[in-house]
């Protein structure tokens, strides 16, 4: 993944070479020229220190261009996660791809598919057992927000939750400024001590830029607060065609590029070498009724778009694809969550978030989970892409067993039958029909119905060892008592 | 095609030199004020509503024509008394301290003002005290507050404790929406109704000072 390269380009490219340069070269001037807003002093003065020409009255620093090509510079190509147990399980980079369920729904759907209720702490304990059982998905995330859990904590304690119910790599965020340091205690609390949670992170940071060319406070000061942290950064920007970008696709991107490249550099100000992600959660704005719907064609597009750019800086990318706007687990939800999945698959896009989600990432669904984690498996398939060579060609078999011969019990058949396709879980049917019929004609919701039942009842996830689960509670308690909460649920005793 | 159904058809299709010019030619040839605001521009923003509740028309659109009927407005409004405007009610509408979501409100904003409102947005992150100022500085008949957080729902209690606290509560509809919010919390927190979209706000705002 070198810098300003185009080695690492995705396969499937919506911008050449040249597109590539001039977008980069537009992004240097918006933030040269309109400059970018940051609601947090110590942020302005981080980049006034760096060189940033910043008016404090309207908070905005104008950025100059060296300063971004050093930002670029100083980040890392490739970002390796390590698992709960310390093991190294996910590498952010090339065109490596690892789904993660969307993040901070607010509703919850229940298994009937229909009722959609408040999300709770339960909620997110089963989301993450089910999701650890998922061979396609890498990553936990913060799935939902707690309606049951105080706010102070409620960003914070989902992690716990988390941690305690799996040990895959984790996709979190914060929706206050203390959240990153609880976080980070929590997470140092497993590894031991802060060093070396550096050296093996096990959590991804989400922040969100307000479109066009602004930081909150909350997100400026989680910004600087990760990089002193070393905590992995994910910006996620949310370009919104015709309402907070211009109308057109290519104006999107370049809105977007420029607000990625200013939380960069905020970044890699505070400290050079900050593990970074390009990331975000594109939408297309549906002016017909004013949603934003993510999983809109034109919503991977810009993803895809962006995604070219980030390679091009070699740095990881990250987008919210492979979900659905759809209300129910349906038709739209299948066919929304496969095309945005496979796309940015195609674009090689690092970490992709979305599996689970209806209802522009306000509603998840066990049931949906699952069968997106079927969708995840296919395209992971796609992107493992064909293997050529003299074994696979199989030149010399062909030609012995010549016309009309018989393939099934050759010894380079059985070798192989196995490693080529992606062998999905009952949710996808592809018995004949007289077997389909006589298993009740039951359609794919009702099979992923079954498949979570069994997930729960069956999947135990590995234990978290008794003197690391100590340690954990033990930071989460003090959090609590510093909040003056004494009892949550799910909570340490 | 008679003048004021050139109004109504240059609202609807977003002519503001169209709508302004035309509004001064009928002041010019004597037609009542108030004529013209009542069948030409709030008529022809009638139409516009519909034709978005129906999906025939789009957000930009909308407010072109809204656009357009503030130009007519402009022109004919020094004819007539203040009070005379004709309005359904007068709304003052923000986003809670704390968030920035507005692309709902605004859209709440359009439905209410295509329906005969005069609305006052505020904008977003509106702390309680700056709600307390607008609604004594404007004197709503209605004041809407958007939270699309679970984190500043709880602002949107804190600016109605804050409206009693400093006695402008009373006589006043406060209004709730934003994805999180529900019926039971408007009840909760002491809001006057809550609604999930912008043509049920209008219904509410209709409802409420029927
Ligand atoms: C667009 C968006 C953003 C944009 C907002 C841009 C803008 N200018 O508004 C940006 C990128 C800035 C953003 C930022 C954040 N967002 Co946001 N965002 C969304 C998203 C995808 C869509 C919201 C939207 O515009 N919907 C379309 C409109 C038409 O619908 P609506 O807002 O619900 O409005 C309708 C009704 O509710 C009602 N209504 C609305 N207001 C009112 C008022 C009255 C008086 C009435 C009667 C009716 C009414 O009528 C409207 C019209 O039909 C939602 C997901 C979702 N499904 O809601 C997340 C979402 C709300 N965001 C979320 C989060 C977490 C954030 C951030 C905290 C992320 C971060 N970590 O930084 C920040 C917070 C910034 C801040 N301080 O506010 C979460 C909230 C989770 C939670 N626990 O509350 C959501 C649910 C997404 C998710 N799952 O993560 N976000």
């Amino acid at each position: 993944m070198a810098k300003f390269s185009f080695e690492s380009q995705p396969r499937f490219r919506l911008l050449t070479e040249a597109q590539i340069r001039d977008l980069h070269a537009k992004a240097l001037e918006v933030l040269e020229t309109a400059g970018v807003k940051f609601e947090s002093e110590e942020a302005l003065k981080v980049l006034a220190d760096n060189g940033a020409l910043v008016d404090s009255a309207s908070k905005t620093a104008r950025i100059k261009p060296e300063m971004v090509m050093d930002a670029i510079k100083r980040a890392p190509e490739r970002v390796e996660l390590f698992d709960r147990e310390g093991k190294g399980t996910v590498i952010l980079g090339d065109s490596n791809v690892h789904f993660d369920p969307g993040s901070s729904a607010i509703k919850f759907m229940e298994s009937d598919g229909v009722t959609v209720r408040k999300s709770e702490a339960r909620d997110l304990v089963q989301i993450s057992r089910v999701n650890d059982a998922l061979g396609n998905i890498a990553l936990q995330s913060t799935a939902v927000t707690l309606y049951d859990v105080p706010k102070l904590i409620g960003d914070s304690y989902r992690l716990y939750l988390l941690l305690k119910n799996s040990p895959k790599p984790i996709i979190t965020g914060a929706f206050s400024v203390h959240g990153v340091a609880n976080m980070r205690d929590m997470l140092a609390a497993l590894r031991g001590s802060k060093e070396a949670l550096r050296e093996k992170p096990l959590a991804v940071f989400d922040i969100c830029p307000s479109p066009p060319l602004k930081w909150t406070h909350i997100s400026s000061q989680n910004i600087i607060d990760c990089a002193r942290f070393g905590l992995p950064i994910e910006t996620v920007s949310m370009p919104m065609p015709g309402a907070a970008s211009p109308a057109t696709l290519a104006g999107s991107v370049l809105v977007d590029v420029a607000e990625t490249l200013s939380g960069l550099v905020l970044a890699q100000c505070v400290n050079p070498g900050t593990p970074f992600i390009y990331g975000g959660a594109p939408v297309h704005f549906d002016m017909r009724f004013g949603t934003t719907p993510l999983s809109a064609m034109e919503a991977t597009m810009i993803a895809a778009a962006y995604a070219q750019m980030g390679k091009y800086y070699g740095l990881p990318t990250h987008t919210y694809a492979a979900l659905s706007d759809s209300k129910t687990v349906d038709a739209q939800a299948g066919l929304e969550t496969s095309m945005s999945g496979v796309v940015a698959t195609l674009a090689g896009i690092n970490v992709i978030s979305g599996p689970g989600i209806l209802d522009f990432v306000s509603c998840i669904s066990l049931e949906k989970l699952v069968i997106d984690n079927e969708i995840c498996g296919m395209a992971l398939r796609l992107n493992r892409g064909m293997d050529l060579n003299e074994d696979t060609l199989a030149l010399d078999l062909i030609c012995r067993l010549g016309p009309g011969g018989n393939y099934m019990s050759e010894e380079h058949t059985f070798r192989w039958f196995k490693k080529e396709p992606y062998i999905p879980s009952p949710i996808i049917d592809r018995k004949d029909r007289n077997n389909w019929v006589e298993e009740g004609s039951r359609g794919s919701f009702a099979r992923a119905q079954t498949r979570v039942q069994q997930i729960l009842e069956e999947h135990q996830p590995p234990a978290l060892d008794a003197a690391r689960e100590g340690q954990l509670d033990r930071v989460v308690k003090d959090i609590m008592a510093e909040r003056g909460i004494y009892e949550l649920p799910f909570g340490p005793r | 095609m008679s003048d004021l159904e050139k109004i109504r058809e240059g609202v609807l299709e977003g002519d503001i030199q169209g709508v302004a010019g035309g509004c001064r030619a009928l002041v010019a040839g004597g037609m009542p004020p108030l004529d013209i605001i009542n069948q030409g521009l709030i008529a022809g923003m009638a139409v516009v509503g519909k034709k978005f509740k129906a999906g025939d028309m789009f957000m930009p659109e909308v407010l072109m024509s809204a656009k357009a009927m503030g130009a007519g407005i402009e022109i004919v409004k020094p004819l007539i008394a203040e009070e005379d405007v004709p309005t359904a009610g007068k709304v003052v509408i923000g986003t809670v301290e704390g968030d920035l979501h507005d692309i709902g409100k605004n859209l709440v904003v359009i439905m209410l003002e295509s329906s005969g409102y005069q609305v006052v947005n505020l904008g977003v992150d509106i702390s309680p005290r700056e709600f307390v100022d607008a609604v004594r500085e404007h004197k709503p008949d209605i004041l809407g507050l958007s939270a699309l957080l679970t984190t500043t729902m709880l602002a949107m209690k804190d600016t109605i404790d804050e409206l009693l606290e400093e006695g402008v509560r009373d006589g006043l509809k406060v209004i709730i929406g934003g994805a999180p919010v529900t019926a039971d919390f408007a009840e909760e927190i002491g809001a006057d109704g809550y609604a999930p979209d912008g043509p049920a706000a209008v219904e509410l705002a209709d409802r409420l000072l029927a």
